[in-house]
């Protein structure tokens, strides 16, 4: 049987571990290669670094980070931010990363999904959705880290991007993002079940019974988190106990 | 013992060869690990590696691109039957066809194609993406040490229909079994990802390096 996921996940910025808060007040805490080799010591199913900053100039240091992680990790790396081109997604694949996250660069040029599917393949390309809630039972897609409206409908943006080549969803609540409040259900569960492709729920997860939430309310197949993991609030192995616990399948 | 990792403009190639690396410094063997795409350095190899993602005919082209590649992977494999291992698209391009977006001929060591995965289940995603329980159905060198249920790690939304059930070796079940693993003679292939499998990987990774067919 299929396992469901747990992810943690690094916000990278110039190299080094980070945390917002709605996306703001960043906390430096450390060296992503570091924590990553933790994650993969307790058996964490995949790894998602967010390079937050993705200017041009600091780019290598990305690389040279998704390097230095693959050559110690071995298991699932995902790599977002500042994704433009296929020619971007073909450095991350070979500096060792497995998928690449597209997501301002999916909202500006559409096409350019179905080109890097094409390209590499569905099962490395996935569309991170940054969503935000606009009226009852309705998200709006957001793109740079959640500071421009693009006024699309975030359910039939999914849908759009899994027709076009998307592997996979990475979905993440703008309202719940740094909460720890949880996350937002109607809004996975809208997308969940809207598309055929997988969705990791992201955006808000301050306890471990938001993760059973997530797959059990919300109907992900895998679950992202980066602060309750960073921080040492929980251990990956507690996550997959709960979610254990709670009747869902998970690799232990 | 040298063995060679074919890059032909597909896939995650550093991650794989520090994984071989790893795997062999972990089982104290001695093995170099090179990730080429010079057809003559498969001449010297003692063991060939195709890795691969991405689509089928796009990795079927991009291995004919490379001058000499295709001849020179026949000759090392077929001809000097060395051991040979493909991983996830370069496993389903043993295939006799692969029928992903278009209609491509495989290298036709599998008799089979490669085909879209279509579980019974109408609710199971596509890819199958995730870490999934092995069944192993015939027993290999390769796979020595890996048992039923050991998880490995999956994401492919096609899957290799060999014609031949001997040359399954391993399924894995999503909405019916799947090919997880196949093999005869000199050859084997694996759908999933033994460089992204962890332990069980690595496990399978050192198999390979002091496999003697």
């Amino acid at each position: 049987m299929l396992k469901v996921r747990v992810i943690p996940c690094l916000d990278v910025k110039d190299g080094r571990v980070v945390k917002g808060v709605n996306f703001v007040d960043l906390v430096d805490a450390g060296d992503p290669v570091e924590q990553a080799k933790v994650y993969d010591a307790e058996g964490a199913d995949e790894l998602t670094f967010l390079d937050i900053t993705a200017s041009a100039e600091n780019r290598d240091t990305l690389y040279d980070v998704v390097r230095r992680t693959a050559e110690q990790c071995f298991m699932p790396l995902t790599v977002g931010g500042g994704v433009r081109s296929v020619d971007d997604i073909r450095k991350l694949l070979l500096a060792g990363a497995d998928k690449a996250s597209i997501n301002t660069a999916a909202v500006a040029r559409p096409e350019l999904v179905g080109e890097a599917a094409e390209k590499f393949g569905s099962q490395c390309i996935v569309v991170a959705i940054d969503a935000k809630a606009v009226r009852p039972s309705q998200w709006e897609v957001f793109t740079h880290g959640g500071r421009r409206a693009t006024g699309l409908d975030a359910i039939k943006w999914a849908k759009r991007m899994a027709a076009a080549g998307a592997g996979e969803i990475l979905l993440t609540s703008m309202d719940r993002d740094g909460t720890q409040r949880g996350f937002d259900i109607p809004l996975t569960r809208a997308i969940a079940d809207g598309v055929t492709i997988p969705v990791i729920a992201s955006g808000g997860v301050g306890a471990l019974e938001h993760l059973v939430e997530g797959v059990r309310d919300g109907h992900a197949s895998a679950v992202l988190a980066a602060s309750i993991f960073h921080f040492g609030t929980f251990r990956v192995a507690q996550a997959k106990a709960a979610l254990k616990a709670a009747g869902i399948p998970v690799r232990l | 013992m040298s063995t060679v990792l074919i890059d032909y403009g597909s896939g995650n190639l550093r991650s794989a060869a520090k994984a071989f690396e790893r795997a062999a410094r972990e089982h104290g063997l001695d093995a170099s690990v090179a990730v080429t795409g010079d057809a003559r350095a498969l001449a010297a190899a003692d063991r060939v590696v195709l890795p691969g993602v991405g689509a089928f005919a796009d990795c079927k082209r991009g291995l004919a691109a490379v001058p000499g590649m295709i001849e020179a992977l026949t000759e090392a494999v077929v001809v000097r039957r060395r051991p040979f291992l493909g991983i996830c698209v370069g496993m389903q391009l043993m295939a006799t066809v692969g029928r992903e977006f278009e209609t491509v001929d495989g290298l036709g060591w599998i008799p089979g194609e490669v085909v879209a995965i279509a579980p019974a289940d109408p609710a199971l995603k596509i890819p199958h993406m995730g870490w999934n329980e092995l069944r192993i159905r015939t027993s290999h060198p390769v796979l020595a040490g890996l048992e039923d249920g050991d998880h490995a790690y999956f994401v492919h939304s096609y899957q290799l229909k060999a014609k031949e059930p001997r040359h399954v070796l391993a399924t894995v079940d999503y909405g019916g079994a799947i090919t997880a693993a196949v093999g005869r003679d000199n050859l084997i292939g694996v759908q999933f990802h033994p460089e992204k499998s962890q332990a069980t990987g690595l496990r399978l990774i050192a198999n390979f390096l002091r496999w003697r067919p």
